[in-house]
């Protein structure tokens, strides 16, 4: 790059342009995110001198759930579908575990843990079979399976309560190591990377991308197609049952009313790369932008802004992000 | 056509003749007419006596509001886009009107809103038409923009208070001989126009077809981002629209109003059958669609069930419906 002779005027302009969109088809995205989280950090510390590891272990903590959240809805996107019961399943998770978690000894609660966890590959299995067998758009089965999971949720626990077991709150408070380090960053990557990395190397990973990019390709590559399509809900289901675990640890308690993670983890996926067509993007990308749209709230809080302004900004981001990205890749098929 | 029909059948077995498929293909309406039949039959067995002329008014007041919000997902469908934003701006526009109407009288009130909901309608219309941003996210965007702004807004405001204009409550709370609500007068010539204008004018032509095959549509001189412009300014107005009847008839505005209605604006559009990649459906099975879930609401109510088993049943029924008509219409 440094050999080429520097053009000047418009043609620089347009290999600028070029190289740009290039490189947005790489991972150059997420380090674009990876740059805006740090410049975010440094701001964030100049607008609050006092901005220390605290803040940095209770934002953590906060921004789990919707991280997990935007993992599930990731994967649902790059198999070529989405998932409108996000929010749904992890409330039903989280009330499961609420009520479970009542009385229930240590060794007990890594048992019930467990089985929330497995409740939520169940969920996902249901909803991926659903589609799969009906026929059905995605985007309406899981609408229906909104009303579905939210229903349960009340008949589990049709008011806020339950409790957690103290060693899954501490898990995911304080830092590890170094005061900077928080503990539920740790926890989400590592629970992250020892599903989703293997996941990634192997066959069936790849076939959630080869579905996700063209269905007919993959089904001409003997990919089983309807398989792959369950078992890439069966994944989204997971990790919104390890949503709705974090939602009990970080809360205290489990309560049958949806949050706002079907709204987030949407946001967060298209901010984090993730093309809503299906087939591209990973997980990292949704996981910083969920982190960067913590920050942006906390900036705004700590300088005074009205909180509700936080949500029009949000939505503003995402607007012109997806824009920038959508001009960007107009560009290039132009000239292609 | 034959041939893969034939294939099909086969394989799924002869669940429905193929002469009644192909007939009810052509007629989607007829099934569904049955099915709110059927729900009202069955409303009936569990408490007789309820089917009267109250019950009627009752029904057809709180179907339209939700019709209309249909129209606005209907016509967004057709054309393989999908209008999240609906709820928002039907709240924006009733908070708009009940808090504009004590201080600007009504009318203005109601211009006022239908102004702020037409920018939000080409707000996204841009986006989408010019920008090419997915209609799903562009949408869903603009709800946290509108939300957002909207409860700044009704901190601002709290001095002057909420009050629902009696204009308003005349059009949606009250009926002529008992039994025919009149929002009627309003709803009527709305839906017999987005009838008309789908079947019969250039521009409704227009949406099917960019629905069907939009790089087929713009290679014949179809300028698309005109076309999709409009169309998200028609559907923010009819949310609008329905924003305004929803606070005439809860006598109440706030920026949450209409929220739980989106979703059920999505599922009356999906029973009616038009289809969620567009190009195919229509506003007709909509309205029955929108009928039908209200009915179906009043009907898990009297049977006396916690919130708990309709929001399930309701979702079941949601699923049947769409599996049900996926399977009739296909193709193959």
């Amino acid at each position: 790059m440094t050999a080429v002779a520097r053009p000047s005027g418009p043609l620089r302009d347009t290999r600028l342009m070029a190289a740009l969109a290039n490189a947005m088809r790489q991972d150059t995205w997420t380090i674009a995110l990876v740059l805006l989280l740090v410049a975010l950090l440094v701001l964030t510390r100049l607008i609050n001198p006092n901005y220390g590891p605290f803040n940095v272990t209770s934002l953590a903590m906060a921004a789990l759930p919707v991280a997990l959240a935007a993992v599930a809805q990731a994967i649902a996107v790059i198999s070529g579908g989405i998932d409108l019961s996000i929010g749904s399943v992890m409330a039903l998770t989280s009330v499961t575990a609420a009520t479970l978690f009542v009385g229930a000894s240590p060794e007990l609660s890594v048992g019930i843990v467990l089985a929330i966890l497995l409740m939520g590959v169940v969920i996902g299995l249901i909803n991926g079979s659903l589609i799969v067998l009906t026929r059905v758009p995605d985007i309406v089965v899981t609408l229906a399976m909104l009303f579905v999971w939210g229903g349960a949720a009340l008949l589990v626990l049709n008011r806020p309560g339950g409790a957690v077991t103290p060693w899954l709150r501490e898990l995911m408070t304080g830092s590890l190591l170094i005061d900077w380090l928080p503990r539920a960053l740790v926890l989400l990557l590592t629970v992250v990377g020892l599903v989703w990395i293997p996941l990634r190397r192997s066959t069936l990973g790849l076939s959630i991308y080869a579905i996700g990019s063209n269905r007919l390709a993959a089904f001409r590559s003997g990919v089983n197609v309807g398989r792959t399509r369950i078992a890439a809900y069966a994944f989204t289901g997971l990790f919104a049952a390890a949503g709705g675990l974090a939602l009990t640890a970080a809360t205290g308690i489990g309560s049958p009313i949806p949050g706002p993670y079907l709204l987030l983890s949407v946001a967060a996926v298209v901010l984090g790369g993730v093309s809503l067509a299906g087939g591209q993007g990973g997980l990292l990308g949704p996981i910083i932008a969920v982190f960067i749209l913590a920050l942006i709230r906390a900036d705004l809080t700590f300088l005074g802004v009205n909180p509700n302004y936080a949500e029009v900004i949000q939505g503003a981001i995402m607007v012109l992000v997806v824009m920038f990205g959508a001009y960007v890749t107009l560009r290039r098929r132009r000239r292609a | 056509m034959s041939s893969s029909t034939a294939t099909a059948n086969r394989g799924r077995g002869p669940l429905v003749p193929l002469g009644a498929r192909m007939w009810i293909r052509e007629r989607p309406l007829v099934p569904l007419l049955f099915l709110l039949l059927g729900l009202i039959v069955t409303l009936e067995l569990v408490r007789p006596g309820i089917v009267n002329a109250t019950w009627l008014a009752n029904t057809i007041k709180f179907a339209i509001p939700l019709a209309i919000l249909a129209a606005a997902q209907t016509l967004a469908m057709l054309t393989g886009g999908i209008d999240l934003s609906v709820a928002a701006v039907a709240s924006m526009a009733a908070y708009l009107v009940a808090t504009q109407a004590p201080v600007h009288g009504p009318l203005v009130a109601v211009l006022i809103a239908f102004g702020a909901a037409a920018l939000v309608g080409l707000v996204n219309g841009i986006g989408i038409g010019v920008f090419r941003v997915h209609p799903l996210i562009m949408t869903l965007a603009m709800t946290l923009v509108v939300g957002g702004v909207v409860t700044v807004y009704m901190l601002s405001v709290v001095t002057s208070g909420v009050r629902v204009p009696a204009e308003l409550n005349w059009l949606s709370q009250q009926t002529a001989f008992g039994f025919l609500p009149h929002s009627l007068l309003l709803f009527v010539p709305l839906a017999a126009l987005i009838l008309l204008g789908l079947r019969r004018s250039g521009y409704g032509r227009l949406l099917y077809a960019l629905g069907d095959n939009e790089t087929a549509a713009r290679l014949s001189g179809v300028r698309v981002w005109q076309v999709l412009i409009a169309l998200y300014i028609v559907t923010a107005l009819l949310a609008a629209v329905a924003g305004m009847l929803f606070a005439g008839l809860l006598n109440t505005a706030s920026a949450q109003l209409v929220n739980g209605f989106l979703l059920p604006s999505v599922a009356a559009a999906v029973i009616g059958g038009t289809s969620i990649f567009g190009g195919r459906g229509g506003y007709a099975g909509s309205i029955v669609g929108a009928v039908i879930l209200t009915v179906l609401s009043t009907l898990l109510q009297v049977l006396g069930m916690q919130e708990a088993v309709r929001q399930i049943l309701y979702g079941a029924i949601i699923l049947a419906v769409a599996a049900a008509y996926t399977r009739i219409t296909e193709d193959g």
